[in-house]
């Protein structure tokens, strides 16, 4: 590939997931398809550097949580549903939990977090509650 | 779309600047941007928000295009402006336009975030139009293409002091912009944009506003403050390769769970507590002696009685502590009664005591210290229950990770924590027959205590029994008459753990409560096993007073049969030599404190043995059969009855808490003890990490230890009083073998004290002890302490209870936080649009878009009413009317519209001059002409 030549090379997901720093991640699929600019986990240049200054130590809390939120929510429609936690946890756990304790899981998860009861996570429920966790900005970063 | 606000927004000078032409068309602009502009990009998603589409549908399209368009701003807000003047056209384009926006609404789901951000910054900056009025400012500069770009060059020129100030502020502004630009959530593209921009502006104006230098102390702060943050994490990992087993105790934590990580914890704790009591015990006793005191050979104490020579050597009389390891620096008994040695005059037997003391006084304050350490660590959970499951959820994973094997780890102690989490969970959810669940509870407890009492009957018994045994002739009793104490003893430690365990299955408890019970069962029971080895261990030392006693009469008869016998053969009377005899050979007491340290040794090193053969045969040997055997066998060994074990926690704990007692009474004995603890301890944390992960499955519920590990020490707590009473006592009241040991010839020990006060203290200081140890005062110092104590008890109860009101408070405003949410919802449709346009508004702080979204409505309202395109009269008419309706503080922020039409008049150096909120208000009033 000639990047001087031909700035808008796109590199796909499989090639990025592939990168030591992602490659243990569950959430590394999600991670790129929510950094690339058509959704479907292809990056270009800028993404990819978009990606990594919002994974870095010095990211604003915000900042990752929007992108947090973001790859949290399984299915792009901007809240984190059900489904998304079941995934989430599942991706967490390689699926050792039984389908009773993941349902419990979720539905305490909800419950915990969901302000205005309509059952899922909005961005502000969602930030609300992970601007207080004390693990976030120690986990959600990564060194390059 | 955000751009154009920002011009527009900006200095009200820069509009100003611009052609009159343009203020028509940017009123109409402003009115669509303004504060819509931050919902817009919900409000393209969910369509359902009918309300402000109207007011916002022309901002929308203008956002698309220049998205789309995403070319020089100059263009956009050309674009802007015939969308504005399409839009006074008519409504019915807007709709039009609305489907245009739908389209572009999916593409434009990052750029909206952008938007956001735009929007937050001017608020942030304050200065609204700070930005803005760059960006203008460099577009006319720099492309000069448009019209009004020749007025602002000309202006450059002859800068006056205002517009010099204003630069100067834009700068910094711009300045800051560029620190903080990492900070955006924009794509990289639009950030490099932004970056050029900024600093293309910088460079211009900085040199003419002649600080350049800062460029330099910039580069080097930015350099310094990486790093300063590589070096931080640079030290916080080798803070955290400092901590010893680190990685071991993580590992297994994320198989078995914390509860069994706690004991790892504790036995490393332990180890750190061994470690320092070592240093003080060989540096400053055993090291001195070995140094400084006569060798080994010189003194009757240091050397093996003639008799025992020949065996000394064999191991059966080593392993048992006899022989070279009787006469060594293990023991008391080796320690000289030399008042100072070397040529430090260092003061062996005083630091002997003082130590032996230290021990106890260090362990104390240890032991309390980290109780209360941990205790403050446990009280501020107060959030700690409010989202346990999301943060488990959302922040478990490590994205550092990189590592297989540390991955693989990562998910066993996620679904661990996931189980433990899990566990208490359903403990809360448990509905229960508590009248039955009572019942059962008492009924297991009594069960408990009549085990306990008929355990503590045997033991009483048996003891009794074998002091009867002890007063007959050894050699007429059987084997099982002479060991029966100790038969008796590890049968009951063998038999009634499992039965607690049985028992305490009808409280169904948590089980981290049940370990909690059981470990204070076995505990209880552990005590009799104290009390018997203690009450045997007094008998035989006041058997060896006698016994001393006796020795000692014939040591001093014999000796002065020697005198007698001098004088008769030398007719000398002064100045007898003392008799010729090789220390091998000199009649010695039975040492009784060497004895006592030989007791305490060989019982920790045969628990040492039976623990690990006990792991390696019940754990290990049981692991490796039911693994092999399974193949060729009639049931499922693993799933079935033997299974593989569990790590028995209460057990080991105990073990460990004893362990430590039987050290802390045998230390002033048999200095070496503590050595050999360290061993036993370094050697266990590597030998029961290997056994656990390699031969046990994890306990069927995995439970989470409870975080302050203060149950674990409250035990020791008690066993180290436990263990300190017959130290101390025996250090307070038997006297001290006459020929050996750092006390021989005192009549007690503490006497080096009272020696060391009257030899080598200036007198006065004996005064002060003196009266220091005067009744009086300690009387009233203890009466002090206890009003401290009470004083204190008080005041910690007061914060207890000021601590569970803020919790209930906090509490309380969480609930009252959903609820009203959750009536919002319900009762006002508006708000409910407005949350929901909300998600993707991200970085604005939430209650504004609902406050401003009003107060847009009304002026788009307002003007209508109004109906007059009368310039300024009417901006201030409408502002007034906002003010009113605002009422409550107005967020200005979503307002940094471009000013209204203004009259030609203005001087760019007044810009200023009008205030930010006047601007503002012109700014709403803007909107009327068009309609």
């Amino acid at each position: 590939m000639d990047y001087t030549n031909d700035p808008d090379v796109k590199v796909p997901l499989a090639l990025i997931v592939n990168m030591p720093e992602l490659k243990e991640n569950p959430f590394r699929n999600r991670i790129v398809e929510s950094f690339s600019e058509d959704g479907q986990g292809n990056l270009s240049f800028n993404d990819f550097v978009d990606m990594f200054s919002v994974l870095s130590e010095m990211a604003p809390r915000e900042l990752k949580a929007i992108y947090a939120f973001k790859i949290y929510d399984f299915n792009v429609d901007n809240y984190i549903c059900k489904e998304d936690l079941e995934k989430t946890l599942n991706k967490l756990t390689k699926e050792e939990l039984t389908p009773e304790e993941v349902n419990l899981v979720c539905e305490k998860a909800i419950e915990e977090a969901d302000l205005d009861g309509d059952s899922k996570l909005s961005f502000a429920d969602f930030e609300n509650m992970i601007s207080r966790a004390p693990d976030f900005l120690s986990t959600f970063h990564i060194r390059i | 779309m955000e751009i154009d606000a920002e011009y527009d927004s900006g200095s009200d000078v820069d509009s100003r600047r611009r052609a009159k032409g343009r203020n028509k068309a940017k009123p109409a602009a402003r009115g669509k941007k303004a504060k819509p502009a931050d919902s817009e990009e919900e409000s393209e998603e969910e369509e359902e928000a009918p309300r402000k589409r109207k007011g916002r549908k022309k901002k929308v399209e203008s956002e698309e295009e220049s998205e789309e368009e995403q070319r020089g701003r100059r263009k956009k807000a050309a674009a802007s402006k015939k969308k504005a003047a399409a839009k006074d056209d008519s409504e019915e384009e807007s709709e039009e336009e609305k489907g245009n926006k739908r389209r572009g609404g999916k593409k434009g789901g990052t750029k909206k975030e952008k938007e956001e951000e735009n929007n937050k910054e001017k608020k942030g900056n304050g200065k609204a139009a700070g930005k803005g009025g760059k960006d203008k400012q460099d577009e006319k500069k720099n492309k000069g293409k448009n019209s009004s770009s020749s007025d602002d060059n000309s202006e450059d020129e002859s800068m006056s002091e205002g517009e010099m100030a204003r630069l100067k502020e834009e700068v910094e502004e711009k300045k800051k912009l560029i620190a903080t630009l990492r900070n955006k959530p924009w794509r990289m593209k639009r950030r490099l944009k932004c970056l050029k921009e900024a600093q293309s502006f910088v460079e211009k104006f900085e040199g003419a506003l002649g600080k350049g230098k800062g460029r330099r102390l910039y580069a080097f702060k930015v350099m310094m403050t990486k790093k300063i943050i590589k070096f931080n994490r640079d030290f916080e990992n080798f803070k955290t390769a400092c901590i010893p087993w680190e990685s071991r105790i993580k590992e297994v934590e994320s198989h078995f769970g914390s509860s069994v990580a706690s004991y790892f914890i504790f036995l490393r704790w332990m180890y750190g507590l061994n470690l320092v009591l070592f240093g003080f015990v060989f540096g400053l006793v055993v090291i001195p002696e070995v140094l400084m005191g006569m060798p080994y050979g010189s003194i009757a104490r240091k050397t093996v009685p003639r008799e025992e020579q020949d065996s000394a050597m064999d191991f059966s009389v080593l392993f048992e502590f006899g022989g070279y390891c009787k006469y060594s620096i293990m023991f008391y008994g080796y320690y000289n009664n030399q008042r100072s040695i070397g040529l430090l005059q260092f003061r062996l037997p005083l630091s002997y005591l003082l130590v032996g003391v230290g021990i106890f006084g260090y362990s104390l304050m240890v032991v309390i210290r980290t109780m209360a350490r941990n205790a403050n660590e446990g009280g501020d959970g107060a959030e700690e229950g409010a989202f346990t499951f999301c943060w488990k959820l959302f922040t478990s994973w490590d994205y550092l990770i990189g590592n297989p094997e540390t991955a693989d780890n990562k998910f066993a102690s996620t679904t661990t924590s996931f189980k433990e989490s899990i566990v208490d969970e359903q403990e809360n959810l448990k509905d229960e027959n508590v009248h039955l669940r009572r019942f059962l509870r008492i009924l297991a407890n009594l069960l408990i205590l009549c085990c306990l009492g008929g355990s503590g009957y045997l033991i009483y018994y048996v003891v009794k029994r074998s002091q009867g045994f002890a007063k007959l002739d050894r050699n007429e009793l059987t084997w099982l008459q002479k060991n029966e104490v100790e038969i008796v003893m590890s049968l009951l430690g063998l038999v009634c753990p499992p039965l607690f365990e049985v028992i305490a299955e009808l409280e169904d408890y948590h089980p981290r409560i049940a370990l909690k019970w059981q470990l204070a069962r076995i505990f209880a029971l552990f005590l009799g096993n104290l009390y018997t080895f203690l009450f045997a261990l007094f008998d035989e030392v006041n058997a060896k007073l006698e016994n001393e006693k006796q020795i000692r009469n014939e040591t001093i008869w014999a000796l002065k049969e020697y005198y007698a016998n001098y004088t008769l053969y030398h007719n000398v009377t002064e100045n007898i030599p003392l008799p010729n005899i090789s220390p091998a050979d000199v009649i010695r007491g039975p040492c009784w404190e060497t004895e006592v340290g030989i007791e305490f040794v060989k019982l920790t090193v045969s628990d040492i043995q039976v623990t690990y053969l006990t792991i390696l045969i019940g754990d290990f040997l049981r692991a490796v059969i039911v693994r092999f055997l399974n193949y060729c066998w009639c049931w499922d060994l693993e799933a079935g009855f033997p299974s593989y074990g569990e790590f028995d926690i209460s057990g080991n704990v105990l073990g460990l808490i004893f362990n430590q007692g039987m050290i802390w009474m045998g230390a002033f004995y048999a200095p070496g003890l503590v050595g050999v603890n360290v061993l036993r301890l370094l050697s266990s944390m590597y030998y029961q990490c290997w056994a656990v992960m390699a031969c046990n499955v994890p306990h069927e519920r995995v439970f989470k230890a409870s975080r302050s590990n203060n149950f674990y020490m409250g035990l020791l707590l008690l066993v180290l009083f436990l263990s300190l009473m017959p130290v101390i006592y025996s250090i307070m009241t038997l006297p001290p073998s006459f020929d050996c040991g750092p006390f021989s010839g005192k009549d007690k020990m503490y006497d080096v004290i009272m020696e060391t006060i009257e030899k080598d203290l200036p007198p006065f200081m004996a005064d002060i002890f003196s009266y220091a140890s005067n009744p009086g005062l300690i009387i009233s110092a203890v009466l002090l302490m206890v009003l401290a104590i009470y004083y204190l008890n008080a005041v910690s109860k007061a914060y207890q209870n000021a601590n569970m009101d803020l919790k209930r408070k906090m509490q309380m405003q969480r609930d009252e936080e959903k609820n009203r949410r959750n009536n919002k919802d319900s009762t006002n449709q508006v708000m409910k649009d407005l949350e929901d346009l909300m998600p993707n508004k991200s970085l604005i702080p939430p209650p504004l878009p609902e406050e401003t979204a009003k107060p847009a409505d009304q002026l788009s309202k307002s003007p209508k009413v109004t109906g007059k395109p009368g310039a300024a009269a009417t901006g201030k008419g409408v502002h007034v009317q906002k003010d009113v309706s605002l009422a409550a503080a107005n967020p200005r922020a979503p307002v940094t519209r471009p000013p209204g039409p203004r009259p030609p008049g203005h001087l760019p150096g007044n810009a200023r001059g009008p205030p930010p909120g006047q601007g503002m208000g012109r700014g709403r009033g803007g909107p009327p002409p068009r309609r």
